[in-house]
């Protein structure tokens, strides 16, 4: 079960939105395959009465009073910004819709 | 007055000078500094510095010293570093470098020339506190890795053997207290990257438990499992730094409201009557019998000041690894989805959006974090989710409640911290698997959100090995206790890298 095949690899890729060259997606091909197969010993574990853990504190929703508060400014949130179109982040053409 | 060079001292140690008039937080600075210089090729622990900006909070730190105005802040004029995975403020309100302002890269070329418009809680607490900011040190990109190999700017290299890695992924902070370049560093912890790196270079480092540190302004890893805590060359040291860190913090709906203990008066140096277990899972194959030995005679040294030991079993500890390499690489994968070329650091310039996204992130990430991101997507995806991630948080819910059952019956866990001596650099870099053994002793403690340090128990190989001590959550004091009296009775604590001569 753990050989995963290259079209699982650029699958994921593209779930991952994450370019790789030809090299790569034939290294990750043999890197995840044995990780995977690493991993998988899990499913010997008997967790049929188990209930998951997704955080170790057992907190509640923390709330807080919706008042407004200073947060960043337009300029310092922008400055980082690889294309900017003041007072907005430029993003590149979406040629498709729905891809 | 110990005999070390100033720059090898702790915190302890120059505090006191300090307040006697000894010597100033500029004298101690420039020591730092001329460190951090004369190693800067050799070992290559930081990222970025800005020594006219550490000189000034230095002379302001003197100030207040002059006035008297340090007698309870024992980190006042303290010069220290932090990894580089916590945001440092470098912009103004109107998007204009600060001066002094450092940048964060969190060691990816991602983020190569982001300056954060705003303070981690930590820079914040430690200005407070009144420490020196010397700069931003070297990690493994995004704190995935366990030898700062995974930098995209470079290896770091450890003082005790320049060959060998440091290990990671805070490997920058640990080496850099390690060689006398700062007084203490804050390093990040999601499976062992502050404990196994203070292991590998005969440092004390700690990770508090989860929740007892605020971590706004961290660069997120694993969230469930991330936490933050510091580098020292005493375990008082430690407890010094923790105080100042430690408490809840609306920022972060994650740290926990709890009253925050004077951690150093928990060091009381008596350890007899306390119950130490020692699970008999964690001395695995593959470790080293140099480590295994050491860590066997710190046991007994303990045994030797009254703790009671026992043997006791955490029989899913070998199902650690498996657990941490599902849900880490599953929570980077979406906490990773936001770097994307748009709102910050690097964009690769396609000119459409959706190959944007892909080539940005294509040439911005390094191959561990590429292979991480591949994981976790992959254990997240349709079809695989119950399989992979679900069963990996249930198996979690074991691991937690068998560390819970054995802290029931005793006060404290004793461990090896890395089941090897720092390895040489490039030794293990084509072998992901090997390299996650490196943190088979610390996971598991991550898994479970329990408080672990790592305190220096001697040599193997002529290169440190560490000890862990693992306690019930927030019950730091207790762990730092035992890593206190273990310390004191060791004598260990003034073993310095052979590079430290001065300068």
């Amino acid at each position: 079960m753990a050989a995963i095949s290259r079209e699982d690899v650029l699958h994921v890729a593209h779930l991952a939105r994450l370019h790789l060259t030809d090299d790569e997606v034939d290294r990750m091909q043999a890197q995840l395959s044995n990780i995977l197969e690493a991993i998988e010993t899990l499913a010997d574990v008997d967790t049929s009465h188990v209930g998951p853990t997704a955080s170790v504190i057992q907190l509640e929703n923390v709330m807080r009073e919706d008042e407004p508060r200073p947060g960043l400014t337009r300029e310092a949130a922008l400055a980082n910004a690889p294309l900017r179109d003041d007072p907005f982040l430029r993003v590149p053409t979406v040629l498709e819709e729905g891809r | 007055m110990s005999d070390l060079p100033l720059a090898d001292r702790t915190i302890t140690e120059v505090a006191a000078a300090l307040r006697a008039g000894e010597t100033s937080s500029r004298h101690l600075t420039d020591a730092c500094l001329a460190r951090i210089e004369r190693d800067a090729d050799r070992l290559n622990t930081f990222l970025a510095i800005d020594a006219d900006a550490a000189r000034r909070a230095a002379d302001e730190a003197d100030a207040e010293i002059a006035r008297g105005d340090g007698a309870d802040r024992p980190l006042l004029g303290i010069p220290y570093a932090l990894k580089d995975i916590f945001v440092t403020r470098a912009l103004d309100d109107d998007g204009r470098p600060l001066p002094g302002g450092l940048p964060t890269t969190a060691g990816s070329r991602i983020l190569e020339g982001y300056r954060s418009p705003y303070a981690s809680a930590a820079e914040e607490a430690l200005a407070d506190a009144g420490a020196v900011l010397l700069g931003k040190t070297n990690c493994d990109e995004f704190a995935m890795g366990s030898s700062n190999e995974n930098s995209a700017f470079g290896p770091v290299h450890n003082p005790w053997r320049e060959s060998t890695v440091p290990g990671g992924s805070s490997g920058g902070s640990a080496s850099a207290v390690a060689g006398g370049q700062a007084y203490f560093a804050l390093g990040t912890d999601t499976g062992g990257s502050i404990r196994q790196p203070a292991s590998l270079t005969g440092t004390v480092g700690m990770k508090p438990t989860y929740g007892r540190v605020s971590r706004y302004g961290m660069v997120a890893f694993a969230s469930s499992l991330d936490q933050c805590g510091p580098f020292a060359r005493s375990v008082r040291d430690v407890a010094l730094v923790l105080r100042a860190l430690a408490g809840h913090d609306p920022r972060d709906s994650t740290s926990v409201e709890t009253p925050v203990p004077d951690y150093a008066a928990a060091l009381t140096g008596d350890v007899r009557g306390l119950r130490l277990g020692v699970p008999r899972e964690y001395f695995v194959a593959g470790m080293e019998p140099g480590v295994e030995s050491a860590v066997r005679a710190g046991i007994d040294l303990l045994a030797g000041l009254g703790a009671e030991i026992t043997e006791v079993s955490l029989p899913s500890t070998d199902r650690g690894l498996a657990t941490y390499y599902i849900i880490a690489p599953a929570e980077a994968s979406a906490n990773l989805a936001r770097f994307d070329g748009v709102r910050y650091g690097l964009s690769a310039g396609a000119d459409e959006l959706w190959d944007n996204y892909k080539r940005t992130r294509g040439v911005g990430f390094g191959a561990e974090v590429k292979r991480r991101i591949m994981l976790g997507t992959y254990a997240l995806s349709a079809g695989y989710y119950d399989a992979y991630y679900v069963k990996a948080q249930q198996v979690r819910t074991l691991i937690k409640a068998e560390f819970d059952e054995v802290l029931s019956t005793v006060d404290a866990i004793l461990a090896p911290t890395s089941p090897t001596v720092a390895f040489p650099i490039g030794a293990k870099v084509d072998d992901p698997l090997a390299m996650y053994l490196n943190d088979a002793c610390t996971l598991p403690v991550n898994i479970a959100g329990l408080p672990g340090i790592s305190v220096p128990c001697g040599r193997s190989d002529g290169l440190p090995v560490g000890l862990q001590v693992i306690g019930r959550a927030f019950d730091e004091e207790t762990v730092l206790r035992v890593a206190d009296a273990y310390e004191r009775a060791a004598d260990f604590a003034d073993l310095r890298p052979p590079t430290s001569v001065d300068a």
